[in-house]
């Protein structure tokens, strides 16, 4: 397992460095707005995967309700995590496409405002699970997690019908692609969906051995009545 | 009285009394509600016609700050008196204490927002041109919304350090879709237009939002 | 390659965010790694 890790990351890497070549050299150049366009290839599969990502999230956290599996509760934290350092790049690279393409930093964009609405709900799950004690963080976190999934279509479906109401410029137009555009996107979506994988595998791993060191801590100071006193406190002050 | 609706409403006229004797908190509340209205009117000119129409939002944002200080209210005087672990020994379902603890929270975030409205009536010159029922049931809907929300959201983050900024951290987020709607319902019925859709809206997550709470509530008071 | 500057910028910046993220990572391993080698001792 350990050794199919640095092949599948140099896989990742070859992947991405492909996905590179054809969205800045082999897709067309877009007519209207110029290369300033490609932007498209990194902003989309960034948003896709950041879904995706929130969506394992959701799996994750009702299974933990359900089975109390604490493997589910790591695949939890790190698919939120994770989610929330993609949907990041895509609050980051939306501005600057619109910058250039209609003169200010942020549209109330449909895609843009739900992405931002997204990534404030999962950055409140991570607040929670880093103030709560170690003891019930799953399973409020888990909790917090399942209604914050189902918050989600409420988010879409209100800021669609807002829009409707109040249209705004749409980030990355409305129409169809053309194929060769498509190709592209696909590739990068592709590539950017591997280097989630890899680093959620890197930070599944982190946790795992955090977890494995606090408990370590634990049955030392259940060990050393001289010692624990200090752990104790020491465990104490974290909670 | 071991019937859930028996023990919903003894624990709801326990709660509603231990606010009525405590004056202090009451009071305090009150006054914090129209200090809210007046300085949002310093903040936005109620004499400038924008004023009046963004007069929905400003509202909601006061009724929003009224509610997250009473929620952290209340449950931190549970808190004092480790009423929550007594919660968890008790035979008692959880949902039923929930239950009760909504309505307790929904009546008095009510009271406050009924003691802001003609204020900002008063204040904004405000006149509906549409139908006074649906602001009313708006108004329901909406702060059935943030309380149902709120309690649930207080109730874990009583445990965390913190407590009192977790709260509106949690609650705001998962809040937009229905402060959103809130607003737009209550400007639409202000200027006489259609709020069908965003009360639907708000309808439907309250629905959803109660509905997943009461079956959470179980889970997360006896967490660890 | 494309000279616009907000293409690159934007293409610097996702990878800026995703180094940082995967930097946080290896060094809090690193760290973990060390005090598990003080716990062994």
């Amino acid at each position: 397992m350990k050794k199919l890790f640095p092949i599948l990351g140099i896989l990742t890497g070859v992947l991405l460095s492909y996905a590179l070549y054809q969205g800045l050299v082999v897709a067309p150049t877009e007519q209207t707005m110029g290369n300033v366009q490609r932007i498209f290839y990194y902003h989309v599969p960034s948003a896709w995967t950041a879904f995706i990502l929130f969506f394992v999230n959701f799996g994750a956290s009702i299974s933990y309700l359900i089975k109390r599996k604490p493997a589910a509760d790591i695949v939890a934290l790190v698919s939120a995590e994770v989610g929330v350092v993609f949907c990041t790049v895509v609050l980051i690279t939306g501005p600057i496409w619109a910058r250039p393409v209609w003169g200010i930093w942020w549209t109330w964009d449909m895609r843009l405002t739900s992405t931002l609405v997204l990534w404030l709900i999962y950055m409140s799950y991570l607040f929670l699970r880093s103030f709560s004690s170690s003891g019930e963080t799953p399973v409020l976190a888990a909790s917090l997690a399942v209604l914050g999934a189902l918050c989600v279509p409420f988010v879409y479906f209100s800021i669609w019908f807002f829009r409707t109401q109040h249209p705004q410029p749409v980030i990355g137009g409305g129409g169809s692609i053309a194929p060769s555009m498509l190709h592209a996107l696909l590739i990068n979506w592709l590539a950017f969906s591997c280097f989630a994988f890899m680093v959620c595998w890197s930070r599944y791993r982190l946790e795992v051995l955090q977890r494995e060191v606090e408990q370590a801590h634990a049955m030392r100071s259940l060990e050393e009545p001289s010692t624990s006193m200090r752990e104790e406190r020491y465990l104490e002050r974290k909670a | 009285m071991s019937a859930p609706s028996g023990i919903t409403r003894a624990t709801l006229i326990k709660d509603l009394r231990m606010e009525w004797r405590s004056k202090d908190a009451i009071n305090s509340m009150l006054f914090f509600s129209l200090l809210v209205v007046v300085v949002f009117s310093f903040s936005f000119d109620p004499t400038a016609e924008e004023s009046r129409q963004i007069a929905g939002g400003l509202i909601w944002v006061a009724f929003l700050f009224a509610a997250v200080v009473a929620l952290n209210q209340t449950w931190a005087r549970e808190l004092r008196n480790q009423v929550l672990d007594a919660y968890r020994v008790s035979p008692a379902p959880a949902t039923s204490l929930f239950t009760a603890k909504v309505l307790g929270n929904f009546i008095f975030v009510s009271v406050l927002e009924a003691l802001m409205t003609p204020l900002f009536i008063v204040f904004y010159h405000l006149r509906s041109l549409g139908p006074a029922w649906q602001l009313l049931l708006t108004m329901m809907l909406g702060t059935w919304a943030l309380v149902v929300n709120g309690t649930f959201f207080a109730a874990m983050s009583i445990r965390t350090r913190s407590r009192e900024i977790m709260l509106p951290l949690l609650l705001f987020p998962i809040s937009i879709p229905a402060i959103l709607a809130m607003v737009q319902a209550t400007t639409a019925i202000l200027n006489g237009d259609s709020a069908r859709f965003w009360i639907v809206l708000i309808a439907t997550y309250d629905l959803v939002f109660t509905t997943v709470c009461l079956l959470l509530f179980d889970t997360i008071l006896n967490a660890e | 390659m494309r000279a616009n500057p907000y293409l690159f910028a934007a293409y610097a910046a996702t990878w800026i965010i995703h180094i940082t993220y995967l930097g946080i990572i290896a060094r809090r391993y690193s760290r973990l790694k060390n005090e598990v080698d003080e716990l062994n001792k």
